[in-house]
């Protein structure tokens, strides 16, 4: 039987994880709400970037001429995956289910006889896939001294991959990251960068949209060039809000995740309380019995 | 028709203004344009500069700076997307001459070639602004 102070050590120990653990879903709550927030914000820019290049897409004269960045490079040999995840643990699959997808494709991707390269956003992708895959990562950037996400902390990824893009490093790029679907889903989302998915106009997904009655846009400059400049500012866009939404979907993760780890350790708690009392009982039971036939002895 | 144009001013970070205007004039990277209601629909890009917005109900500011950025005109609407605005009357000149400063020390410590254009193109974005602050 196990003693009783050690067990009252482990009811001290469970009892201050559990504090720790409420502390940590308390904190990811209110990160959460102004991640989700951000996020929101950060929609309309987005949604009207889409639109306009949807709208400037579908009026180009034939794709031939238009920029690379938007017809790709002509080959998908090389791919290049961007891997979004968290710069710390504690929230549940939220990193593990990231670095499966990209294991998974990277697989498919080389079973196809393709080359596969990495570039890592966030600390612990990076960490995990660099055990197996390390020769493959080509980039690593981590946010671990941003607070606030700003555009400013997407620019640079995007000017990253459009350098390497034109110095032929890669021909495809896909975005992987935890998309904030609800405070108890997340969803990892696979999304191809280069070249750039055009948007279906009749497909935009947008409560605003301004119903022309036929009427055709005049372009300043002419399709092309617009194209040209508005691809690689979409990028950055493209990128800006892949970590926003993986910053929600962080926060999420590791609020659900400490709240089920606070409910353990309440269970646990209750487990061990009641080991430690039927214990103690069993000491007195056993204690009373010895004095009693002590007794009877004499 | 409607006597007003909505204008819309929009940055990565959040939706900055939204405002019924007379007029707004925007300065397009192949000239500045004026948008009135019933302007034709038109996507333009748009270099730095300021855009006058007039007749603007409430008290909103009439005059922001822009880093470049992206302009849609459609039915009476006016979307621009912009990565950097600055209301130009929140601009301080003793800052701006100052950052300016900093800059030129940056350039001249910069090496030949990408830092030095940097810097340069910094200092023309700091420049212009100081030109709108006045």
């Amino acid at each position: 039987m196990a003693n009783l102070k050690e067990l009252k050590n482990r009811i001290t120990s469970v009892t201050s994880t559990q504090k720790i653990t409420k502390a940590m879903q308390m904190v990811a709550a209110a990160k959460l709400r102004r991640a989700q927030e951000a996020a929101e914000q950060s929609r309309p820019y987005a949604n009207r970037m889409e639109r306009m290049i949807a709208s400037v897409a579908s009026n180009l004269p034939s794709l031939d001429s238009a920029p690379p960045l938007v017809v790709g490079s002509g080959k998908d040999d090389v791919h290049l995956l961007v891997v979004v995840t968290a710069e710390r643990g504690l929230c549940g699959a939220f990193n593990s289910n990231i670095v499966r997808a990209v294991r998974q494709k990277a697989k498919e991707l080389q079973e196809e006889g393709k080359t596969v390269k990495l570039f890592c956003v966030g600390r612990k992708g990076e960490e995990s896939l660099r055990r197996d895959m390390e020769d493959r990562i080509a980039e690593y950037i981590t946010l671990r001294e941003v607070k606030n996400l700003t555009f400013a902390d997407a620019r640079p990824i995007a000017e990253k991959l459009s350098q390497m893009f034109n110095d032929g490093e890669f021909d495809v790029c896909t975005v992987f990251y935890n998309a904030f679907k609800s405070v108890i889903s997340q969803v990892v989302t696979e999304q191809q960068l280069i070249p750039v998915k055009l948007p279906d106009p009749e497909a935009a997904d947008d409560d605003d949209a301004v119903d022309l009655g036929g009427a055709i846009y005049d372009y300043e400059p002419e399709e092309n060039d617009l194209l040209g400049v508005l691809v690689p500012r979409n990028m950055s866009v493209q990128i800006y809000r892949s970590l926003l939404e993986s910053s929600a979907a962080e926060q999420a993760a590791r609020m659900t995740s400490m709240d089920n780890a606070t409910r353990n350790a309440g269970d646990m708690i209750d487990s061990l309380t009641l080991t430690y009392n039927r214990t103690r009982q069993a000491i007195i039971t056993k204690e009373l019995i010895e004095i009693v036939s002590g007794a009877e002895a004499l | 028709m409607a006597d007003k144009v909505s204008f819309e001013l929009v940055s990565p970070d959040r939706l900055l203004m939204a405002v019924d205007a007379d007029a707004v004039a925007m300065p397009g990277m192949e000239g500045d344009f004026g948008v009135l209601p019933g302007h034709a629909p038109l996507i333009s890009a748009l270099r730095a500069g300021v855009i006058e917005v007039e007749g603007a109900d409430g008290d909103s500011p009439d005059r922001v700076y822009i880093a470049g950025g992206f302009a849609e005109v459609a039915a009476d609407r006016l979307v621009v997307l912009a990565e950097e605005a600055v209301v130009v009357a929140d601009m301080d000149r003793a800052e701006l001459e100052e950052r300016i400063q900093d800059a030129n020390g940056e350039l001249e410590a910069a090496e030949e070639g990408e830092g030095r254009r940097l810097a340069e193109a910094k200092i023309s974005v700091l420049q212009e602004m100081l030109g709108a602050a006045r």
